[in-house]
């Protein structure tokens, strides 16, 4: 019976982690190796030829550079509303905070749909900027009412000493409330993080020129549109190949920084998603 | 408990009455008040303002003169869309992809988690489930291209492999009958292995003394899963549940327009992606909404539903 529950697991895990250890393989294999025995995992000789191809691609530095913008900017923005609106929120006995609660949670069962979102963006002006990918999203309502709770956690005797102390709210909020919900703001800020590395359905619908991509789009045209060989049924078999291996290549830049990161995150992925408890 | 000591504080502070206008009230809680104005501001602005835009689906909107003063024509724009043989086949692609996931997707997190719980080498867990939430953490683009490639009919390693066999190559992407599958298929890779956090978390909330008593009666390994642990996690796998069932009408853009392609359009249009192709695309505003409307009535009654049913078998509900 253990060995069952062993075997799935493994056979699992291998199936979440070998895909991509194929890609930086290929990525770095010559092409004729490949088409000889595509299961090998190790190539002979290491070829860098299509990352060279790649570095001389202008969309992936303009790429690199706005997907790290809306990721910096995006998540601080995140970071910041979050902790400002969560705090006062968590004060049961703040007037009109009820209403301000059932405003937010109503947003969770009900929205507008596509169009009125990207016609609301279109007539802010913000069509064809980065604010477009900023902005919208900048409170996600299921993360402030797990932060909501997380702050209500927070025995209240500290902050009344504080309060006694001739402290106002915004002091007690960078002095107390903040240095205690370091985890929490941690493990929120490698969600929205991550979310805003790899999102891009907003970039479809809001940028139109090539040069405000995020990372995301241009890989997106070299795959699916086949901007890095034509179209990719046409081609002859070897121009068919560097399309190939220049495409994993591409995966790997986009990827490694999260793969870099990903090791020393683990610790915050279960405070994320399980303080305060999905209930209010 | 917090009003007294408030009202404590305020009296150190020099203020003679407890019984506060509603201006020296504001005036005492500015701070907390400007801290919320950020936020209320951006659901006013990009949530509730959205919500009046869906007044386009009852008219005839028009560029030139705005959601406002565009003419009301009621609900043609309903009528239209339910005499739309296109809208018929967005509705069947739609639920047969939600319900394929449903079926396939929403067991599997809560099969993992249970099977990682009842591993004991502890280090062994752990590299697990660094593994196994990792795909999480990546694109649908990254992913789409993945696949795309791997499966490939004519230079993917899928391919190479089966035609080793003797089979000829197959059009994962493009066969209708195949297509359902990869979607379904790539979800749960990306998903479940990270869906198994809220489970893993209920599992060892359960207090081991349970497990320890139904030992010590004789009960073995599977009496104890059926008796305890699933008892113990019920509640968490009726919160998804409902969770869940509000997202019956969706897929998810962003997979759905990663792996739809010309030829496999007839099966991957669903309504994410009809309402991009025909608002965005096309420009039909008040269309489009419509059928965003639509959806999104059909996830809100879904979730309120359930939630009510949970509530009336005993169950907690959401709210």
């Amino acid at each position: 019976m253990m060995v069952l529950v062993y075997t799935f697991v493994i056979l699992f895990a291998f199936a979440c982690i070998f895909p991509f250890l194929y890609v930086i393989s290929y990525s770095v294999m010559p092409y004729s190796e490949y088409l000889e025995n595509p299961v090998k995992m190790i190539p002979s000789k290491l070829d860098f030829g299509a990352y060279k191809e790649i570095l001389k691609f202008p969309l992936l530095y303009s790429g690199y550079r706005n997907t790290l913008f809306i990721t910096i900017v995006g998540t601080l923005l995140n970071l910041t509303l979050l902790i400002i609106s969560a705090y006062p929120l968590s004060k049961a006995d703040l007037k009109g905070r009820k209403i301000i609660l059932w405003m937010i949670l109503f947003t969770m069962l009900f929205s507008g749909g596509m169009i009125p979102r990207y016609y609301l963006v279109r007539e802010l002006g913000l069509i064809n900027s980065l604010g477009s990918l900023i902005l919208p999203g900048a409170i996600s309502a299921y993360n402030l009412i797990l932060m909501k709770n997380f702050v209500g956690n927070i025995p209240d005797s500290l902050e009344e000493a504080a309060l006694i102390d001739g402290a106002n709210e915004l002091q007690i909020l960078w002095r107390i409330i903040v240095p205690l919900s370091k985890a929490a703001i941690a493990s929120f800020a490698i969600m929205c993080a991550v979310n805003h590395w790899n999102s891009f359905f907003d970039a479809v619908i809001f940028l139109t020129q090539r040069d405000q991509w995020p990372l995301m789009l241009v890989l997106r045209e070299m795959v699916f549109e086949g901007g890095a060989g034509a179209i990719q049924n046409v081609v002859a078999e070897e121009d068919m190949a560097q399309t190939f291996t220049i495409q994993m290549a591409m995966i790997v830049v986009i990827i490694v920084p999260i793969i870099c990161v990903y090791p020393f995150l683990q610790k915050y992925f279960v405070t994320g998603l399980t303080i305060g408890g999905v209930k209010e | 408990m917090r009003t007294k000591s408030t009202i404590k504080a305020g009296k150190m502070n020099g203020a003679k009455t407890t019984n506060l206008t509603a201006l020296q009230y504001f005036n005492k809680k500015k701070y907390l008040y400007l801290m919320l104005l950020p936020c209320v501001i951006y659901f006013i602005l990009f949530h509730y303002v959205p919500m009046y835009g869906i007044v386009m689906a009852f008219k005839d909107f028009d560029f030139g003169k705005g959601i406002w003063n565009s003419p009301w024509i009621g609900l043609e724009n309903f009528r239209y869309m339910f005499s739309l043989p296109d809208f018929y086949s967005v509705l069947k692609n739609s639920l047969t992809l939600s319900l394929l996931r449903l079926l396939f997707g929403f067991p599997m997190p809560l099969l993992l988690a249970l099977m990682i719980n009842e591993i004991r080498m502890v280090k062994f867990k752990k590299t697990v489930q660094t593994i196994i939430y990792l795909p999480h953490f990546i694109s649908w683009v990254v992913i789409g291209g993945i696949l795309v490639n791997f499966l490939s009919p004519t230079w993917g390693v899928v391919n190479k492999i089966l035609g080793s066999f003797g089979v000829e190559p197959i059009f994962f992407m493009a066969e209708e009958k195949y297509f359902k599958w990869m979607v379904v298929l790539s979800s749960i890779w990306k998903e479940a292995g990270w869906g198994t956090i809220l489970y893993l978390a209920a599992l060892t909330a359960i207090n081991p003394e349970l497990y320890e008593a139904a030992r010590i009666d004789g009960a073995n390994r599977f009496q104890q899963l059926y008796r305890i642990t699933l008892p113990c996690i019920v509640p968490t796998i009726v919160t998804l549940f409902i969770l869940r069932t509000g997202t019956i009408m969706s897929n998810g853009s962003e997979q759905i327009l990663v792996l739809q392609n010309s030829q496999n359009l007839s099966v991957s249009e669903v309504f994410e992606t009809y309402t991009y192709r025909v608002g965005i695309i096309g420009g039909r505003y008040s269309f489009a909404t419509t059928v965003g409307l639509f959806t999104s009535v059909i996830g809100t009654v879904l979730i309120v539903c359930t939630n009510r049913i949970s509530k009336m078998m005993g169950e907690n509900g959401l709210w």
